[in-house]
């Protein structure tokens, strides 16, 4: 090895003659002499061929900004895409508490040299749990798919079953991810998804569907409120006593900033609550500012299924001192080998802290506001999109943020109107036109409380002459 | 000035923080938004009237109400309560490194933290650009043909192998037939855990004489039931396998695929490549080796590679590079599925880029040699503080990156263990050291792993800490057994902790099952108060 | 360099009936009654005979007739005889192993059980290091050698080799309240310590206290072997808690620490002996579900002895289930699992790597010795 005259600035030891110094000491001549257990036939042929260092700071920032600048953002684009990555106001405090380098660098440190990051944790779960009045809750797993997919495992664990209805208008993306985890038809433990109609008009779950497919071999019913088309799901009750009756759980996705106005579902039945983690404080990062939460009822049988780690308040050696611990830490993959309850690992708990501070700083009537702005602001946007010759919106009321727009009547493709609208600067709706053909060309547009009214008439400006 | 040999005294921020639900008054707000317009009012009327009536929400959330300064305040002093780092981290099989400040700047600008992955292609290059390039590094460090970034950390990432293994053997029509898994003791339990949810079947090798399965044990798992092998390289021990491309033969020649769970690169990185010892797949921690922050457990990546053979079956999408212009290749008739939602978590990819581009290949280079030799240096003096055990004391050869020690006879002979000396050593300032993955084939284990960021002060440091705690558990144990003295809170108590009637997930849940000890403010205080000397 | 030599010669009856040991008169009279076989001095002779090829210079300092010298006579081996002052018996072997250790021998070769290996040490202490042919019911004690032919290769290897892949470590010495086993309770009590004799490792696998919880995984690993059994066969379950959980899994309630015989789903007998479990086997097919016993990892041979060589040949090793967690398998304090059926042939045949279950679709791949 030769030691560079220079040393990195990130490697103490490659200053000069550290090396020499403590090879010397531990009585060693060279550090190839170290690598005495690697055969020398194992080593790689050739250096690996990397591109050049820049071990400048300003140089590497400048190939690093200059790379991104090929971005276009959401802030100099009025963006309308949602669908499981949404563009919320992330409060300035929240950005600074996620950037503290303790909350950033540490890992495992024990109970009590990290109780603070412990009890950001307990209070991420804590305000979620006030949010779906719901009494446990997980530290977060990676998306709302991969939470669907635990929930879906649990309950099939729960009741020795083997068959999930999920509804027909759920996001691909989630659907793909909830069928990797119930594994494919070849496999022993496959648990069969089956996908529960829409009705046509109100684009919520068929109950006659519904009613027809559930059976004593259903495990859950997972539905989603408010859904992957936008709806909210006003039959979620009905939906949850009918798979109770069946002895099937009730398992429902939810979107965290509707809860200050819609019911949460810990009141409407639901056994096992899943949803994204992102809305509540996390900037959307190409998507990869994505969570997903998993929360029960308090009791034992379902918080032995949980898979990760569940924080639990606890006392401590001095009297009236709160510390925090893992509960049943020997269910997941760390604790157990093989056997655990599928299997966690690194997660993104660096947003549940960002989670718990967005909680904070709402507070109950921030999120009663937050959800009040966005459902009116959707519903407005949805009317205003309606005046609009040859635009229809597929179910003109009771969705949240999120809605339907169908362009059947203006001869256009979604893919043709989204290029017209880039060239006004607005990003358009996801197109649904090929993963829900039914539903003809049509866009998901998403609107929150970071459109104004004005925003929203410049949308619609700009698409009434993209359809001219 | 103080001496290495000496350990530097220091004192954890202590707070009494309350919970934050116990903070605040009735009213108090921290973030507020605007009413709707009047325009919107005049069109759509009452917000409420908008939800079904069934689905409004009737009770108000419990959560705390407080000004922006309070909960700025409130989770400040939590950062401050957590050691994380700011002194020494040790942390073996995380390896811990710096993460670069200038990095977190660059991805928390809205060029990357405020994009939409469903953004036409066109407006998304310049992340595709680093992607792609980041890409390139991984190939040429592994030799494998392409990489995803999709699974959120290392233990996804060996999902994403299970899950890319039964798309494969899908594809040959020997789904059914391939069920079996082989791993050993010594690879993480994430590879034994993810098969056995994957649903395949798990074959484990013990270590046996050598510290290594050997060669028989491999022969006698394999068969044509064999799907894969889920294997690391060197492990938690720093023992490397030098049977590994014999091992990589064998299951070949049955036709299993093989896969080199890279947890423990860094001794080895710019010196192996994966698919030159013949893998068909690895796996780097963008979080670890690569050095993204761990944010006490991710956000994290764990980049997954494969061959060209397996890249059919990767989860999409993957970026390619069409002359100069990145796109998103969803068309992957053979696709696993989706291991999650979108690309990955893109600031971590982000973050690994630019460590690369800094460490460049030779700084690589040398951060394997400076890891090992670190390693080397802290066992040379770790092994004349009594009490401490080496694993396979009679190896008689240099370590890789790490090495478990035990306190085996320290525990014997005073009762001070791994947990006991673990918190103590946060007394120090120094993180509490990793112990072992369980099963625990070491005498009350620990695993420091110097990595290649810390400097020889740092080390002398740390094994001044232990060194220390060695001295007291052989004079005065029962200061080491009640430690921690400098942290924010004693020890904890854990008999909650498994208790269905006492644990609490929730403030919810703690107030229902402890109605006593909940909110009951002057009780608290005086506590407080009474704790306040030290 | 003279070798010690004392057998029990009544040692290991009971097992084979079932019994749980032979301590004291009455129950050796109803081991006989039950068709038992003297076999202790057999075992000692297969010592001997691997001591002999290997180091046919030892020198052999043996009790008389058949509390030793039997089993040596017409090896070859110098022998010196220390004669009898009555029939065997406890007394007896105490006197004889304090002759021994006074004229220094530099190892006392016992056969026999845990109550044998008291009866020795007590008389050795820590003074004169002892090694036990295994031959008793109970061999909870750490001086039991992997099984006879081990014991007579180990011996060998010390009077080789002086000292150089053979070292000394101090073991417990360990009994079991006879009368609480054949009720069902174990109580294992600590009786003393002896210098035994052991194998040095290159690396040695460090023995762990793993806070490992192998409950769930092993009742899974039970379950699913409850759940794949074959009709018609006849499957000898037991004993031990785990070979007990696949009873459990399949609503069997069976004894803890006998044979149970289970077919179709039924128990046929408890507690069997091997001539029972082949009368009921008669001409079907049989299955062995095993534990782990003891700290070594014994899968035959110990605590297990009514299951036979006769019975396991009649299985095939196809036909062969063993059970343990896997917290236990990785802290054994050598990688391996041992078999000591009685018949050295067989020993052989089973000798290799065999997958042992120890979770629901988990499995160790263990080596046999």
């Amino acid at each position: 090895m030769t030691v560079e005259s220079r040393a990195h600035p990130w490697m103490a030891i490659s200053a000069p003659g550290v090396v020499e110094q403590m090879l010397q000491e531990i009585g060693a001549k060279t550090v190839d002499e170290l690598f005495e257990q690697v055969p020398k036939d194992h080593y790689r042929k050739l250096p690996p061929d990397l591109p050049p260092t820049l071990l400048s700071e300003a140089e590497l920032r400048r190939d690093l900004l200059g790379k991104l600048r090929k971005n276009r953002t959401c802030e100099e684009y009025l963006n309308f895409l949602g669908a499981g990555c949404w563009q919320h106001h992330v409060p300035s405090v929240v950005e600074e508490i996620v950037g503290r380098t303790e909350f950033m660098t540490n890992v495992w440190g024990s109970p009590q040299s990290d109780v603070g990051r412990n009890q950001a944790w307990f209070e991420f779960s804590s305000q979620l749990g006030a949010l779906l009045n719901m009494d446990v809750v997980q530290l977060p797993v990676y998306s709302w798919g991969c939470a669907a997919g635990h929930a879906i495992r649990m309950a099939a664990r729960l009741t020795g079953r083997k068959k999930v209805l999920v509804p027909k208008f759920i996001d691909p993306e989630r659907l793909s991810v909830i069928r990797t985890y119930c594994e494919p038809a070849e496999m022993k433990s496959h648990i069969e998804v089956v996908l529960v109609e829409a009705d046509p008009d109100s684009l919520c779950l068929d109950m006659e569907d519904l009613k027809s497919k559930i059976s004593s071999d259903v495990a859950a019913v997972y539905f989603e409120n408010p859904s992957y088309v936008g709806m909210i799901e006003a039959a979620g009750a009905e939906i949850a006593q009918l798979a109770r009756n069946n002895g099937a759980e009730t398992i429902v996705g939810v979107d965290p900033v509707s809860l200050g106005v819609i019911t949460a579902p810990g009141d409407y039945g639901a056994d096992i609550a899943v949803g994204p983690t992102q809305p509540l404080g996390v900037h959307m990062n190409g998507g990869g500012g994505v969570g997903g939460f998993l929360a029960s009822r308090d009791e034992e049988h379902y918080v032995r299924q949980f898979n990760g780690f569940l924080v639990s308040i606890t006392e401590t050696m001095t009297p009236g001192e709160y510390g925090f611990g893992l509960a049943c830490a020997h269910q997941n993959s760390y604790g157990m080998r093989e056997d655990g309850n599928d299997w966690t690992g690194n997660s993104v708990y660096l947003w549940a802290v960002a989670n718990a501070v967005y909680m904070s700083l709402l507070g109950p009537q921030g999120f009663v506001e937050l959800g009040q702005l966005i459902i009116s602001r959707a519903q407005f946007a949805a009317s205003r999109l309606q005046s609009i010759d040859g635009v229809s919106v597929s179910s003109p009321t009771g969705f949240f943020k999120e809605f339907v727009v169908n362009f059947d009547g203006t001869g256009k493709s979604v893919a043709e109107i989204n290029t017209g609208l880039m060239r006004s600067g607005i990003f358009g709706g996801k197109d649904l036109s090929a993963e829900i053909p039914e539903l003809g060309q049509s866009a998901l547009y998403c609107v929150t409380e970071i459109h104004n009214a004005a925003d929203i008439e410049t949308l619609v400006a700009a698409m009434a002459e993209v359809v001219q | 000035m103080r001496k290495d040999s000496e350990i530097r005294q220091f004192h954890a921020a202590k707070w009494h923080e309350p919970i934050v639900m116990e903070l605040g008054r009735p009213g108090a707000r921290g973030q507020v938004f605007a009413d709707p317009e009047q325009t919107i009012l005049d069109a759509v009327g009452d917000a409420s009237a908008l939800i079904p009536a069934a689905m409004r929400r009737k009770d108000r959330a419990e959560l705390p109400e407080m000004t922006e300064f309070e909960v700025q305040r409130h989770y400040l002093h939590l950062s401050q309560m957590t050691l994380g780092m700011m002194g020494i981290s040790l942390f073996g099989t995380c390896t811990m490194k710096y993460n670069s400040r200038m990095a977190e700047i660059a991805t928390n600008r809205p060029e990357l933290a405020e994009t939409h992955p469903y953004q036409p292609a066109e407006t998304l290059q310049g992340t595709m650009e680093i992607i792609h390039d980041f890409d390139l590094i991984l190939r040429s460090l592994s030799g494998m043909d392409q990489f995803v970034f999709q699974p959120g950390g290392g233990a996804d990432a060996a999902y994403t192998m299970t899950a890319v293994a039964r798309a494969y053997w899908q594809a040959k029509g020997q789904l059914g037939k391939r069920d079996e898994v082989i791993t050993s003791i010594q690879a993480h339990p994430c590879n034994a855990a993810t098969a056995a949810a994957a649903g395949f079947k798990v074959v484990t090798l013990p270590l046996e004489e050598n510290g290594y399965p050997s060669v028989e044990a491999l022969k006698a798992a394999v068969s044509d039931r064999t799907a894969l092998l889920m294997i690391n390289n060197p492990d938690d021990m720093g023992i490397y396998n030098p049977d590994i491309k014999e091992w990589v033969r064998i299951v070949k020649q049955a036709g299993g695929l093989c896969f080199y769970d890279h947890a423990n690169f860094n001794g080895v990185m710019g010196k192996l490549s994966a698919r030159e010892l013949g893998f068909d797949a690895c796996m780097f921690m963008l979080h670890k080796t690569f050095g993204g922050p761990k944010g006490g457990g991710g956000p994290a990546v764990g980049a997954f590679g494969c061959s060209e053979e397996l890249a059919p079956f990767l989860p999409t999408p993957v970026i390619v590079n069409n002359d100069g212009q990145y796109v998103l290749d969803e068309d992957r008739p053979q696709s696993s599925g989706k291991i999650r939602e979108f690309w990955g978590n893109v600031p971590i990819v982000v973050k690994a880029y630019a460590w690369a581009r800094c460490m460049g290949a030779d700084g690589i280079n040398l951060a394997s040699d400076i890891s090992v030799l670190a390693n080397n240096y802290m066992d040379h003096k770790l092994s004349s503080i009594r009490g401490v055990a080496k694993s396979h004391p009679d190896f008689g050869k240099w370590r890789m990156e790490m090495t478990r020690w035990g306190l085996g006879p320290m525990q014997e002979e005073t009762g001070i263990g791994t947990v006991e000396a673990a918190n103590r050593m946060a007394d120090f300032g120094i993180d509490p050291w990793w112990m072992s993955h369980e099963p625990w084939v070491v005498a009350e284990p620990f695993t420091p792993e110097a990595g290649e960021l810390w400097s020889k002060e740092d080390l002398d440091q740390w094994i001044a800490g232990l060194q220390q705690i060695s001295d007291e558990a052989y004079s005065n144990p029962e200061l080491v057994k009640t430690a921690p003295h400098n942290q924010p809170i004693a020890q904890i108590k854990g008999d909650w902790l498994e208790d269905p009637e006492a644990w609490a997930m929730t403030w919810r849940a703690y107030q229902r099952k402890h109605p006593a000890s909940g909110s009951d403010a002057s009780g608290r205080s005086s506590a407080t108060a009474a704790a306040g000397g030290d | 360099m003279a070798i010690g030599l004392i057998v029990n010669p009544i040692a290991g009856m009971g097992g084979s009936v079932g019994l749980k040991g032979t301590d004291g008169k009455e129950m050796q009279a109803r081991a006989l009654v039950l068709g038992a076989k003297p076999h202790c001095l057999d075992r000692t002779r297969q010592a001997m005979e691997t001591l002999a090829a290997a180091f046919p210079r030892a020198e052999i300092i043996a009790a008389a007739g058949r509390m030793g010298a039997d089993a040596v006579a017409g090896l070859g081996l110098h022998t010196e005889t220390i004669p009898l002052n009555s029939s065997p018996n406890a007394s007896e072997t105490r006197r004889i192993a304090a002759i021994m250790s006074k004229r220094g021998v530099s190892l006392l070769v016992f056969a026999g059980g845990d109550g044998t290996a008291r009866d020795v040490v007590s008389a050795t202490g820590l003074k004169t290091p002892v090694l036990g042919i295994p031959a008793g019911v109970k061999m909870h004690s750490g001086v039991f050698a992997v099984n006879p032919r081990a014991a007579g290769r180990l011996v060998a290897d010390l009077l080789s080799d002086s000292g150089r892949r053979i070292g000394f470590r101090k073991v417990e010495i360990m009994d079991i309240d006879e009368d609480g086993l054949r009720e069902g309770e174990i109580s294992a009590r600590l009786y003393g310590y002896a210098r035994a004799p052991y194998a040095k490792l290159l690396l040695q696998a460090a023995k762990g206290r793993s806070p490992v919880y192998d409950d769930a995984a092993l009742q899974g690993a039970c379950n699913e072997i409850a759940s794949e059994m074959n009709p018609n066969v006849l499957y000898l379950i037991g004993p031990g808690t785990t070979a007990k959980r696949v009873l459990t899994a399949l609503g069997l309630e069976g004894t803890l620490l006998g044979v149970d015989a289970v077919r179709n789903g039924r128990i046929e007998a408890t507690d069997v002996t091997e001539q029972q479990a082949l009368q009921l086997a008669a001409s079907g097919q049989v299955g062995i579900v095993v534990g782990v016993t003891g700290q070594q990892g014994f899968v035959f041979g110990r605590g297990n002895q009514q299951i036979g060589p006769e019975i396991i040949q009649r299985a095939g090793t196809d036909h062969i289930t063993v059970v343990a967690g896997a917290g236990k398998l990785a802290i054994l304090p050598e990688p391996v699992l041992r078999i000591d059926t009685g018949d050295p042939d067989l020993d052989d045949s089973l000798r290799g790597y065999r997958r042992v279950r120890v979770g629901r679709g988990q499995s160790m791949m263990m080596r046999m010795e």
